[in-house]
């Protein structure tokens, strides 16, 4: 009987440890882990985000140019949808029933508690018609948010677009974005994505088990409003941007006007272009699509990414450095047999114009000039530091802008090429020298330029010496300054004083009737200019107009490339003309309205090689024959083609 | 005359037990009050909730409770075979008229009130049982005596598993406790203890490794008594039963379990884990204590079990809204309450001179212990999900006033200790 009452022990003490074994267990769960903790508050708490409108865009003048437009999302919440006419819902927000189920399955199997988006951007008009019946499908309901819309329709390649985030962007955001959220995936969109996004404001809701709000957590405490985005300004003009779109339109080229005075951007068109309204709402996939396979690479940016050669457009600034570094002054002359020997082969001109001065050199665009200026920069501390002279030359040119970013407030900007001495030297050794590289004289070669770089090199000229670097947007929401970099002057490093006798020669180019951009003229302006014809390998030539106006105090300055459309002073130098006049006046004079109307409708598609069908080939090519034959309008004066001689040591 | 009254009905009750009894009540309501606390039906009197109505389950249950003092002790023992006949009866009954609540045939109806027999099984079952052992003194050393305690307690157990109530079946293996101080041989709870061990093992470790594993600790403890040729024999009997076992336990799983328990064991072993479905109230049972941490969010602070998110929150895992709300410190606080009252209800039935008071104050404390074990054991994932109540917590009449009538019929037992029974 003793020995059973000790059993009383065993029985406590299996009570005991077995209380022990849950305490140690309440110990591990409760302080040794916080992992419970964390997974009780994401069971409740739920963050509410209310999105903020994106900034707008406006022109120089006020115009909007980017705004927002009211969509609707529909979205559903499975559990609580009961039976319904599924094939009216289908009619009135206009998807199939094969769309339908696949929405369906994806809110199922995302939650089936939890809401989400069934269908997304619906427009007002759908919304309209939809708001009538949604007390008839019970769980779904519409969320309001805005996309942008462009009342313009153009600067397709400038404003960008906007697009859901991708895991890569809420990678790279650390956290900041999340699923569905939207993101400026180029141009002005992407370079300004955190003015315009605004700040999302988050409302911290406590939710029960069947997904139903029970009031905001610790009273709104930790809770933000939603702040809209900053309002950008622009430089541009919208007139001047319409009218250049217009001017480009069945072209392949670019347009970049700005002023000179502050670097603001007043133009920017790339062509092809498209409307950016297609980049909006439900059908941007298909849009993307279809603009993906243009074969003209519509999504490049031409003013900044497309590279070409600068031509004859580059002889002023050889002309600059030639009379800063003391080789010439604007009475040298030189004598333009019709080409430049360099060495054992020929520049050739197109003309043959015997004793030349600075100022016809330019207006003519003598090759000739150019080289011998080349020649006299390269060899001025005779023939044996040629090579360092280039170098001198080069560091020269790139102070103009060349070579190098301009870093504009967009994304992938280009450098164009421009060789240093030291690659040169890499390429060919030590047996190289100012006849090897002579074609770069005439801005031909080995050197590439964007057009937002020669329209940046004709804003030095203009200003007499300095440049500010381009930019597009001149104000951040309330008179928030930009950035220090486009409030800075930029010298080139020639004396004012050598500007005059080169400017002579451009006002000649476009207003001496022996210039190669007469016929592009403008009445009442003096615009100055230069015309260049770019030779390249994939086929005909591009035209090339570079210049400014008015000569005195310039307001604007312009690059115009019109890819493979032959002459500068044919297509590149009137739309020039065009969109100076326009600027400058306000309009185009009466006289040249039907000129202007007429380039507008030239079609200087370059012809495919292969991806085009043969159809297209021909209709094409018959509008430039045709064209060709307008003597009223083309020129027929004969412009300078320069001819290289292949350059190869 | 009143007050001479009243000390003959309270004289010698035990004080310490009824404060404890009184404690967990209370604690019970607080929690039951902040699992489905709603700010707008705030009354405490408002009996269309839970703990308005667990509150007259409380007073009607310590009415209940101290009436059950009036009786004279001997009653108990006299009627204890009637008492256990009639929840016996009441037990077959609910297999054809009883309700059907959540998969379980376990309620009779009466009126808008539903009575579960299994729980007034308990304590019928525990005063027959201590009615045999006082009347035979048998000391379980033969079979025959093991016998008819196991059919006393098999019975009302066997009868439940047909509702099937696993949970409430499962109680009545408390009573090898109280057999178990009576005289039945340790090697029975070792052996049941083997049997959960090999049980845990023949999921977690493959039976290539486990077989061989046996074998050598048999042929092991075969080799150290090859003097003994007695316990060679048993060795390699226990061995071969093992072996049985194990193949058993696959067999029984796949075939006798339902789906529902399959997967309740394959979650608690760690073998499965399905967070929407059967697993859902586990983790957020563990989520809801977890996030208590060592203080806890403070009362009516809880989120967890307001919101939805713990379910059966004011019953079977009303231990969640403890540890939410009052922390670890809570949890231990309760615990430890727990644990005074199941030594100080050992301690009594040590002082009974009755062997009838004895085996039914083990009875008593062993099914508490068995009901605290299983609950919280379940709702911080070490115990499969078994639904059974947390004694004097949890809501609910049955189970409130079952535990009353087990605690308070003891209580009376005790105070009646100095006379004869």
């Amino acid at each position: 009987m003793n020995n059973l009452f000790n059993r009383k022990y065993i029985v406590q003490g299996v009570f005991i440890v077995v209380l022990l074994i849950l305490v140690a267990k309440l110990f591990y769960i409760q302080i040794a882990s916080d992992k419970y903790f964390i997974s009780a508050n994401s069971n409740v708490l739920r963050n509410i985000f209310t999105y903020p409108a994106r900034g707008a865009i406006l022109d120089r003048n006020g115009h909007v140019l980017v705004q927002n437009e009211p969509v609707y999302d529909l979205m559903v919440t499975p559990n609580e949808v009961k039976p319904f006419d599924t094939l009216d819902l289908c009619r009135t927000i206009g998807i199939d029933k094969k769309r339908f189920y696949k929405s369906w399955r994806k809110a199922m199997a995302q939650s089936r508690y939890r809401e989400s988006v069934f269908e997304k951007q619906l427009s007002v008009q759908v919304y309209a018609r939809l708001q009538e019946k949604l007390g008839r499908y019970r769980g779904f309901r519409v969320q309001k948010r805005t996309v942008r819309q462009y009342p313009d329709s153009v600067g397709g390649q400038l404003f960008g677009y906007v697009k859901e985030v991708s895991e890569k962007d809420i990678e790279k955001s650390s956290g900041y974005y999340r699923m569905g959220d939207y993101i400026g995936k180029s141009g002005l969109e992407m370079s300004y994505e955190e003015v315009l996004r605004g700040q999302r404001g988050i409302t911290r809701m406590i939710y029960d088990a069947r997904n139903v709000a029970q009031g905001s957590y610790a009273n709104g405490e930790f809770d933000t409003l939603a702040v809209s985005g900053a309002q950008l300004i622009s430089g541009i003009d919208i007139k001047l941007q319409k009218l250049g779109e217009k001017l480009m339109q069945n072209k392949v080229g670019a347009i970049v006007a700005l002023e000179p005075g502050t670097g603001e951007i007043l133009a920017f068109v790339s062509s092809p272009s498209y409307d950016p309204n297609l980049t909006v709402g439900r059908d941007w996939g298909n849009n993307y699509m279809k603009l993906f396979a243009n074969p003209y690479r519509i999504f490049n940016s031409r003013p900044i990414q497309g590279m070409y050669s600068p031509g004859s457009a580059f002889k002023p600034i050889d002309a600059l450095i030639g009379m800063q570094e003391g080789v010439i002054d604007p009475n040298t002359t030189f004598f333009c047999p019709g080409f430049y020997q360099a060495g054992n082969h020929k520049v050739r001109c197109e003309h043959v114009d015997g004793n030349t001065n600075l100022r016809r050199g330019l207006a003519r665009s003598c090759n000739t000039y150019a080289c011998y200026i080349f020649q006299k920069l390269l060899t001025r501390k005779g023939m044996k530091n040629q090579r360092a002279m280039y170098g001198d030359w080069e560091e020269k040119i790139r102070k103009f802008g060349f070579g190098h970013k301009l870093e504009i407030d967009l994304p992938w900007e280009k450098n164009g090429i421009f060789y240093t001495e030291e690659e040169y030297n890499k390429r060919w050794g030590k047996r190289w020298g100012y006849t090897t590289v002579i074609s770069l004289a005439i801005g031909q070669g080995e050197i590439t330029s964007t057009p937002l770089q020669m329209a940046n090199a004709m804003a030095i000229i203009a200003n007499r010496g300095y440049y500010y670097k381009p930019h597009i947007i001149k104000g951040v929401g309330d008179g928030q300054p930009i950035d220090e970099k486009y409030r800075t002057k930029n010298f080139a490093g020639v004396d004012a004083r050598y500007y005059e006798p080169v400017i002579d020669g451009m006002q000649d180019a476009v207003n001496a009737g022996y210039g190669t951009a007469y016929a592009s003229r403008v009445p009442n302006v003096l615009l100055c200019g230069k015309t260049g014809t770019v030779q390249n390998p994939h086929g005909k030539n591009h035209a090339v107009f570079i210049g400014f106006a008015p000569r005195d105090n310039p307001k604007i300055a312009i690059a115009v490339v019109v890819e493979n459309a032959g002459y500068g002073g044919s297509y590149a130098a009137p739309v020039a003309s065009y969109m100076v006049e326009q600027y400058l006046t306000d309009s185009i004079s009466p006289g040249r309205k039907a000129q202007a109307q007429w380039m507008m409708e030239q079609n200087l598609l370059p012809v495919l090689k292969s991806r085009t069908k043969p159809a297209r080939h021909d209709t094409l090519k018959k509008k430039i024959d045709t064209a060709g034959k307008k003597p009223d309008t083309v020129p027929q004066k004969r412009s300078i083609q320069p001819k290289i001689v292949a350059v190869k040591p | 005359m009143k007050t001479q009254q009243g000390n003959r009905f309270f004289f010698n009750v035990d004080w310490i037990t009824v404060l404890l009894y009184l404690a967990l009540c209370a604690i019970g309501w607080v929690s039951i009050y902040a699992a489905v606390y709603d700010e707008e039906k705030a009354g405490v009197f408002d009996f269309t909730t839970n703990y308005g109505r667990q509150l007259i389950f409380i007073i009607s249950g310590l009415v209940l409770g101290f009436s059950l003092l009036l009786f004279d002790g001997k009653f108990f023992n006299i009627f204890s075979p009637v008492i256990y006949g009639v929840t016996i009866i009441l037990l077959i009954l609910v297999l054809f008229v009883g309700r059907n609540v959540g998969g379980n045939q376990a309620w009779i109806p009466i009126g808008s009130f539903r009575l579960q027999p299994s729980e007034f099984a308990k304590f019928g079952t525990a005063l027959l049982l201590a009615r045999y052992i006082s009347t035979f003194s048998p000391k379980f050393r033969d079979l025959k005596s093991i016998a008819i305690a196991a059919a006393i307690v098999g019975l009302p157990l066997l009868l439940i598993m047909k509702q099937p109530d696993t949970g409430s079946a499962l109680v009545f293996l408390a009573f090898m406790f109280p057999l178990y101080r009576e005289g039945l041989s340790g090697y029975f709870l070792l052996v049941f203890l083997g049997m959960i061990v090999l049980f845990v093992a023949d999921f977690l470790v493959s039976a290539n490794v486990l077989i061989p594993i046996i074998v050598a600790a048999g042929a092991a403890f075969v080799y150290f008594n090859r003097k003994r040729p007695k316990n060679m024999v048993a060795g390699i009997l226990v061995t071969l039963v093992a072996i049985a076992y194990l193949f058993l336990v696959k067999l029984a799983f796949d075939h006798v379990l339902l789906p529902h328990q399959r997967s309740r064991i394959e979650i608690i072993l760690g073998l499965k884990t399905d967070p929407k479905g059967v697993g859902y109230n586990v983790i957020q049972s563990k989520i809801a204590i977890g996030s208590g941490q060592a203080l806890g969010r403070g009362f009516l602070q809880g989120t967890q079990a307001k919101y939805g998110y713990v379910p059966a929150k004011s019953t079977d895992f009303i231990f969640s809204t403890v540890g939410e709300e009052w922390g670890f410190a809570g949890c231990t606080v309760v615990l430890l309450l727990y644990c005074f009252l199941l030594l100080r209800l050992v301690n009594l039935a040590e002082r009974q001179r009755s062997t009838f008071s004895r085996v039914y104050g083990y009875g008593v404390a062993c099914i508490f212990f068995f009901h605290v074990f299983i609950n919280i054991g379940m709702t911080i994932g070490i115990v499969p999900v078994i639904g059974i109540p947390l004694p004097f917590i949890s809501y609910g009449g049955s189970s409130l006033w079952s535990f009353t009538i087990l605690l308070f019929i003891f209580l009376k037992l005790d105070s009646n200790r100095m006379g004869f029974i």
